[in-house]
């Protein structure tokens, strides 16, 4: 056991739980940072969102609420397995930290599959912002908007890419990371005494779950009664 | 310990950080905080130095009124690569990755700071960074001003702002990852018996400039990823032909670009403390009150960011909110500047080089400070908006304040951390050539933008012309003034006599190390019976050697 800590204690700090409470400090710091860097798309979400509604409302309409619902669920259930993934690291399960790992993979990518069905049925309908977005006309009758509110339309459809692009860009950046750990755990790199890259990992991917329990009604539930 | 009374002459140590390895893989792979800053040290002042070449350019064209050394058009990036390589490039990382990460550590008592790799890491987004707004800089320029104001940084502007704006991204997620490393390190790394109220204010000012750096740079690090992306992709965030709103934008970038001022001055400030301090012998007056007015300058920094905006189409009622608020900010800074002077009071003051540098601060402080209590007035923000009075108030306090504590830093801690003394008579000389050449250039500046002038043109009528002549004039000595130190800091590594542990002395764990520290920087893990800046009894020999 002591032969196990002093390969995983770092030379400059003089104890595993000060190694332990300064990872987890360090962490939560980093989420914070995270808050305030999603927090920048939000505000400028609300400030259109409140001038816009009724725009907002009626392009909220055309996303799919039920495959948004359905990513939703995919994401929690991901967060379960991710929480499991931490129990069993903690009790030295190697082989159980390693599948919930894995599984908590393939959810994730699931959820990315999902995802990118969506971006494709939005690129075909001509929804993406820019020079190939909908004419104003077109985008009136198809959105049952004014054809005057077409560019405002193109304001909801820029924050929907770059909300959930954004979210999506912290899964996959979170998933080889995920990968990584289901590697080393099967290896028998965690015990009771550290697993702290787990429960790291956890929190990180606890709060990509979260953003999205804010992003799903925000962006697919405008206007729904 | 018992060889105090036989002074020895001092000795570098045989083995200390700089000679723990010479190649290039030991300097590039470092995780050791104090070769990283040395990595910063290198990285800011070369960027310092090409930013102080922009400026060159710029006063040379200005000691006439027609614009004919460049083109309008030249002169736009002129003086936006000057504002971009100084801001995010020098004086946002300058204090914090060169001074904080080399003293940090070692004022807590520590090995290292918590995360090195992370901190290595941060030293790396910083090159990318540079290396992205250098690339965009020589290839074609980017002439948005360093504000990145939209529609036209989005949709008209024909430069490399996609490039700047991500060299401006890796910059900030930098200067997170050093402000990360800080909390951390204050939080969990302090030495036995460290307690908070024992810390150096230099530390509990690194501490309130971590909040700001993780608080404030997500935002304008998503902020210019949108107008990247906007204008990558013809997104519309912030178009107004789509019903987007270009103001929205200027929100979020003061959001952070307001507080970044106290990324700035807060480490400066920080450092004024350990200087006024040492050189008066004497305890510092109101250490509480000095520590609590850092946190306080945090807090107040999030709320004042419109005053930037009070042209831009804010409502009335939000000018005179943002007016108070901003009213408020001189009072913590105002304690800090009385805390300083009490501390002077009846302390036997010596006129070292740091001390010069620290009384120039507190001086050209009050001039940048008080000034910036005028802008927070509305009417006569209004009538001196986009002058050269904005453009001489904020060089008050970004050259004149954090440049003038950087140098005093550095002169202050240059044996600690080369092991070598600096020539003292030079840098007393050059000390004042700086404050001489620093006021001729940017007092008239005052006169100029108060008479009218505006920023960022590069035709002005001709009756301007004595005061801008004064203005390059300054330009010219400040530029000596900053290249003698560049001269003898490197002479010094070298040749320069040989620094004892403590040479001022002064109090502080970072003296109770060898100069230069050793890798682990403490033999024996210190421990702290008493508060810090205890100058009443005599000064210690080292102890953790």
């Amino acid at each position: 056991m002591s032969n196990a800590h002093s390969s995983v204690l770092r030379h400059h700090f003089a104890s595993l739980a000060q190694q332990k409470d300064a990872s987890s400090l360090g962490m939560w710091t980093f989420l914070v940072q995270e808050i305030m860097f999603f927090g920048g798309l939000f505000l400028v979400y609300t400030v259109y969102r409140h001038q816009y509604y009724d725009v907002f409302a009626a392009c909220s309409h055309h996303l799919d609420w039920k495959l948004g619902a359905a990513n939703t669920a995919v994401l929690i259930f991901s967060s379960l397995t991710m929480a499991m993934a931490v129990h069993a690291a903690a009790l030295g399960q190697r082989k159980a930290t390693a599948l919930w790992l894995v599984l908590t993979i393939l959810l994730g990518g699931v959820f990315l599959g999902v995802k990118t069905v969506e971006y494709k049925e939005k690129f075909e309908a001509h929804l993406v912002p820019g020079p190939h977005f909908l004419a104003p006309t077109e985008a009136a009758h198809e959105l049952k908007i004014d054809a005057s509110q077409a560019g405002q339309a193109q304001l909801y459809f820029s924050l929907y890419f770059a909300m959930t692009g954004l979210h999506a860009l912290h899964m996959v950046i979170g998933i080889p990371i995920l990968a990584a750990l289901a590697w080393k755990a099967w290896a028998g790199a965690y015990g009771a005494s550290y697993h702290t890259p787990v429960e790291m990992t956890g929190l990180y991917w606890h709060f990509v779950d979260i953003v999205w329990i804010f992003l799903f009604p925000l962006l697919y539930l405008i206007g729904h009664h | 310990m018992s060889a105090v009374s036989t002074p020895r002459e001092p000795q570098i140590p045989k083995e200390h950080y700089l000679n723990a390895g010479y190649g290039v893989k030991s300097w590039l792979l470092t995780t050791d905080h104090k070769r990283i800053a040395i990595l910063y040290l290198a990285s800011v002042t070369f960027m310092f130095f090409l930013g102080g070449l922009y400026a060159a350019a710029i006063r040379l064209e200005l000691v006439t009124p027609p614009g004919d050394l460049v083109l309008s058009e030249t002169y736009n990036k002129l003086f936006t690569g000057h504002g971009v390589l100084m801001v995010f490039f020098f004086m946002i990382p300058t204090i914090p990755a060169v001074l904080g990460n080399f003293l940090i550590p070692l004022m807590v008592g520590a090995k290292d700071l918590a995360f090195p790799r992370i901190n290595l890491l941060s030293w790396y987004c910083y090159v990318v960074g540079a290396g992205l707004v250098l690339v965009a800089l020589v290839e074609g320029g980017l002439d948005t001003g360093w504000t990145f104001y939209t529609p036209y940084s989005t949709s008209f502007s024909n430069s490399n702002v996609i490039l700047a704006g991500l060299g401006i991204f890796a910059a900030g997620f930098s200067s997170i990852l050093t402000g990360l490393n800080f909390i951390v390190t204050i939080h969990k790394m302090r030495a036995p018996g460290l307690t908070w109220f024992r810390l150096p204010l230099f530390v509990w000012a690194h501490y309130a400039t971590s909040i700001i750096q993780i608080l404030g740079t997500p935002v304008i690090a998503v902020t210019v990823l949108l107008v990247a992306v906007e204008r990558t992709f013809k997104f519309g965030f912030f178009d107004p032909a789509r019903g987007g709103d270009p103001i929205l934008f200027q929100h979020l970038f003061w959001f952070y670009s307001h507080p970044a001022v106290y990324i700035m001055i807060l480490p400066a400030m920080g450092v004024i403390s350990e200087l006024v301090t040492c050189f008066s012998r004497k305890k510092i007056f109101g250490y509480s009150f000095i520590a609590a007015s850092s946190l306080a300058i945090a807090v107040l920094s999030f709320l004042v960011w419109a005053h930037h905006m009070f042209v831009s189409g804010l409502s009335v009622y939000a000018s005179l909110i943002f007016s108070a608020l901003s009213f408020l900010v001189a009072i913590p800074s105002a304690i800090k500047v009385f805390n300083w002077t009490a501390t002077l009071y009846r302390g036997s003051v010596s006129w070292q080089t740091p001390m010069l540098y620290a009384i120039g601060f507190i001086g050209l402080f009050v001039i940048g400070g008080l000034t910036g209590l005028f802008l927070a007035a509305i009417g006569l923000d209004v009538h001196v908006t986009d002058t050269y009075f904005i453009v001489a108030h904020f060089h008050y306090v970004m050259v004149g304040s954090v440049v003038m504590a950087y140098m005093g830093g550095l002169h202050f801690w240059w044996p600690k951390i080369t092991g070598r003394l600096y020539p003292e008579w030079w840098a007393r000389v050059s000390a004042a050539i700086i404050f001489i050449g620093f006021n001729l250039t940017f007092f008239p500046q005052f006169v100029l933008g108060y008479l009218g002038m505006p920023r960022r043109y590069h035709y002005y009528p001709p009756e301007f012309q004595v005061l801008n002549v004064m203005s390059s004039a300054g330009a010219s000595i400040l530029a000596v003034g900053y290249f003698i130190p560049m001269v003898y800091f490197t002479w010094s590594m070298r040749y320069g006599k040989v620094a004892p542990a403590n040479p001022w002395p002064a109090t502080g764990l970072e003296w109770q190390t060898a100069s230069p520290p050793p890798t682990e920087n403490f033999a024996v893990t210190p421990t702290v019976t008493e508060e810090v800046y205890d100058y009443t009894k005599p000064p210690k020999e080292p102890v953790f050697v």
